[in-house]
């Protein structure tokens, strides 16, 4: 059952969240947007990895956008807008470090138990890829809810969708469609963040979501 | 009948997209308007052939059964009609200055594509489309919620950004376990996608697997149905995006993600050995209830009152539906088409109240019935309809699902009719400070298109008198398919 396959896919999807884990704990932008950078490589490696284990040559096409937009396009442009809106100074976090990666490490034990019990019957390089997968898209809400920094909220956003990319990867012989459209959805996401990045911007002269807070309609 | 030419389903997609395009590139308020008109009401029409043709065997990507009829036909139904309303709401925002000429192409074309996201969501056959399609159609409704570019509209709008992506993201999750579950039996590849194929082999489905996988497509696809506590995003992006946008926002998302839940409800019931999703949705559809019945009585804002009201309504849905069995099936479709109805003619009627009034505050808006009588009026109407008074439609549907919970759980209709009557009471004190006594705030006339919300109550009014027995047949039908 221990293949060489199965390592290397094990140790790619497991780089995956510990990269995830890295995100949880950077207070920089500029050093948050290279975690991501580093995290869109190791998922685009292991869905190349993937593509050569399944045989399926489609996904060599996801893992090449994986590449190109999350490691490369991506990081470069919120690189961009971080120092046009010269805000690379420290990230306010709403909950410490410590706190937060004891529920990082909770919700990936959920998240190893909840799969690998109910995935019992699935082949076992699956089976773990999708419970990989779990942890990093629940380790990227985790970044969403730690911070208040609006920019940081997307990176968070997008290390959750490649859990999402992993987990579909990872389900053999999924249809295309689905890969294609995860990576749209980054990119539509990715533009409409960029245009309320620069609304926001615009109106506040800040982009942390809590001075959002006092213009809550109700308070008036 | 039989058109070989025409082919209903395509038109129902095509038209939209189309225009969308069309409207993207044309100058000019008027022109656009009424192209916008055309193109919903052309829509429209496709939608109703569907009855008349012979469906097309489901194929890979397309489905067409008697239960998403139902949803297509109510979806550009209102949806025509959000349009023309839209189109006499619009021009007095341009007139004021609250828009630009470039934010209402903008405008235009985004709402063409999201009527093209939701029929689309609706047609598919294939889980994996629909998710696309529900997404297409959450993102394009973000967008139009932040389009006036006030602090609290881009405040709203992020939140239901953030918490509609996290939703949309659990959803997909959900429909990947689906596959996985599927695919030792069904086979790899697209097949394990289609949502007939799915249905034929789903009780020999691992059941573990399609358990934890419900879980996630209720939580993704619950966040969009807004049932508590996944409502958060629900009331902002009401009050805070243009009025046409919270009509069709209340009256159609909402129901794009029910009905995607919907069709994997039907999915588990197949399913021997899978939990009974019903008690899941009978919680979640109960504590909604009766925590917007809590909320309705602290709301300031005219239209984050109903869209409290949208999220109480919508649990009596989910509830309904979640207690299964043929009437209370039948009782829950009827609901969330009079709730449709009832709630979109209501945001009508709120626009053009904020536009006359300039605010709304509902403290600042007093005795309409006397200066604005068939705006007034028809809000008391919408009003007394939403809050389940007879002989309207919705007293019927909320008759029904009452009946049908006492007959099977006593209990729970004791929970179900506490929520109805707090909702009750908090409609009604708000209904007679904004309809009646001295009449407060500016008095200007409106120069309002009352057609689409006096059609929308109408109807209402003529579903509480009498359902005609074909539509009841059809209701039937489709509650024996929902199990």
């Amino acid at each position: 059952m221990h293949s060489l396959a199965f390592d290397i896919s094990h140790t790619l999807a497991g780089g995956l969240v510990l990269i995830s884990f890295m995100m949880l704990y950077q207070d920089r932008l500029y050093s948050l947007l290279n975690v991501f950078a580093l995290h869109a490589v190791v998922l685009a490696l292991s869905v190349a990895w993937q593509a050569f284990v399944q045989h399926a040559p489609h996904l060599y096409i996801t893992a090449a956008i994986a590449l190109v937009f999350k490691a490369i396009v991506i990081p470069v442009a919120l690189h961009r807008i971080v120092k046009q809106l010269g805000i690379h100074r420290d990230i306010e976090s709403a909950v410490g470090i410590g706190p937060t990666m004891l529920a990082g490490m909770a919700l990936v034990a959920l998240s190893m138990v909840l799969m690998l019990r109910v995935t019992a019957e699935a082949d076992p390089l699956a089976r773990e890829d999708l419970a990989f997968a779990l942890s990093v898209v629940l380790l990227g809400l985790l970044v969403m809810v730690t911070r208040r920094n609006a920019v940081s909220q997307v990176v968070g956003f997008m290390s959750l969708e490649n859990g999402l990319v992993l987990a579909a990867t990872g389900a053999k012989g999924m249809p295309l469609v689905v890969e294609i459209s995860v990576a749209f959805s980054i990119l539509i996401a990715f533009i409409v963040i960029g245009i309320f990045l620069f609304r926001i911007r615009e109106r506040f002269d800040s982009v942390d979501v809590s001075t959002l807070d006092d213009y809550r309609g109700e308070r008036r | 009948m039989n058109l070989p030419s025409f082919d209903p389903v395509t038109a129902v997609l095509l038209t939209p997209i189309g225009s969308a395009a069309l409207l993207a590139i044309l100058p000019g308020y008027r022109l656009t308007a009424r192209l916008n008109v055309i193109a919903s009401l052309a829509t429209f029409l496709s939608a109703l052939s569907l009855f008349v043709i012979n469906r097309p065997q489901p194929g890979p990507y397309v489905l067409i059964d008697d239960l998403n009829i139902v949803f297509i036909v109510l979806n550009t139904f209102v949806g025509s009609t959000t349009s023309i309303f839209s189109a006499s709401y619009i021009a007095h925002e341009l007139e004021t200055g609250r828009l630009t000429p470039v934010y209402l192409r903008f405008y235009h074309a985004m709402f063409q594509t999201m009527m093209f996201g939701m029929n689309l969501a609706f047609v598919s056959n294939n889980i994996g489309l629909m998710w696309v399609a529900v997404e297409i159609a959450t993102l394009t409704t973000v967008l139009m919620v932040g389009i006036y570019r006030t602090h609290a509209a881009l405040e709203a709008a992020w939140k239901y950004f953030i918490l509609g992506s996290v939703g949309i993201a659990f959803a997909l999750f959900g429909t990947i376990l689906v596959y996985m579950a599927a695919r030792p039996i069904v086979g790899e590849g697209q097949d394990g996608m289609v949502w007939t194929l799915l249905m034929q082999h789903a009780a020999d489905f691992d059941p573990a697997l399609l358990n934890v996988a419900f879980i996630f497509l209720f939580l993704g696809y619950g966040t969009k149905v807004g049932v508590a506590p996944l409502h958060a995003w629900l009331p902002d992006a009401h009050a805070e995006g243009p009025t046409p946008i919270s009509a069709v926002l209340s009256g159609l998302l909402l129901n794009v993600a029910l009905y995607a839940l919907l069709r994997f409800k039907i999915m588990l019931a197949a399913n021997p050995n899978a939990i009974a999703p019903g008690p899941l949705m009978v919680t979640m559809g109960l504590v909604s209830l009766v925590f917007a019945a809590f909320m309705l009585y602290r709301r300031r804002d005219i239209k984050r009152l109903f869209a409290y009201s949208s999220i109480e309504h919508m649990g009596i849905i989910v509830f309904a539906f979640g207690m299964g069995g043929p009437l209370a099936n039948f009782a829950g479709l009827l609901h969330m088409v009079m709730h449709s109805l009832t709630k979109s003619a209501i945001f009508y009627a709120v626009g053009h109240i904020s536009q006359i009034k300039g605010t709304q505050r509902i403290n600042r808006i007093r005795g309409l019935t006397v200066t604005h009588p068939a705006l007034g009026w028809g809000f008391v109407v919408g009003v007394v309809a939403i809050a389940g008074l007879p002989p309207l439609g919705i007293f019927m549907s909320e008759f029904l699902v009452v009946s049908s919970t006492f007959a099977r759980q006593p209990l729970l209709a004791i929970v179900l009719v506490f929520g109805l009557l707090l909702a009750f009471g908090a409609l009604t004190l708000r209904l007679t400070s904004v309809a009646f006594g001295a009449p407060r705030g500016s008095t200007a006339s409106a120069e309002a298109s009352y057609l689409p919300m006096f059609a929308h109550l109408s109807l209402v009014l003529g579903a509480g008198i009498y359902l005609p027995a074909p539509l009841v047949v059809w209701f039937q039908n489709v509650a024996r398919l929902l199990g």
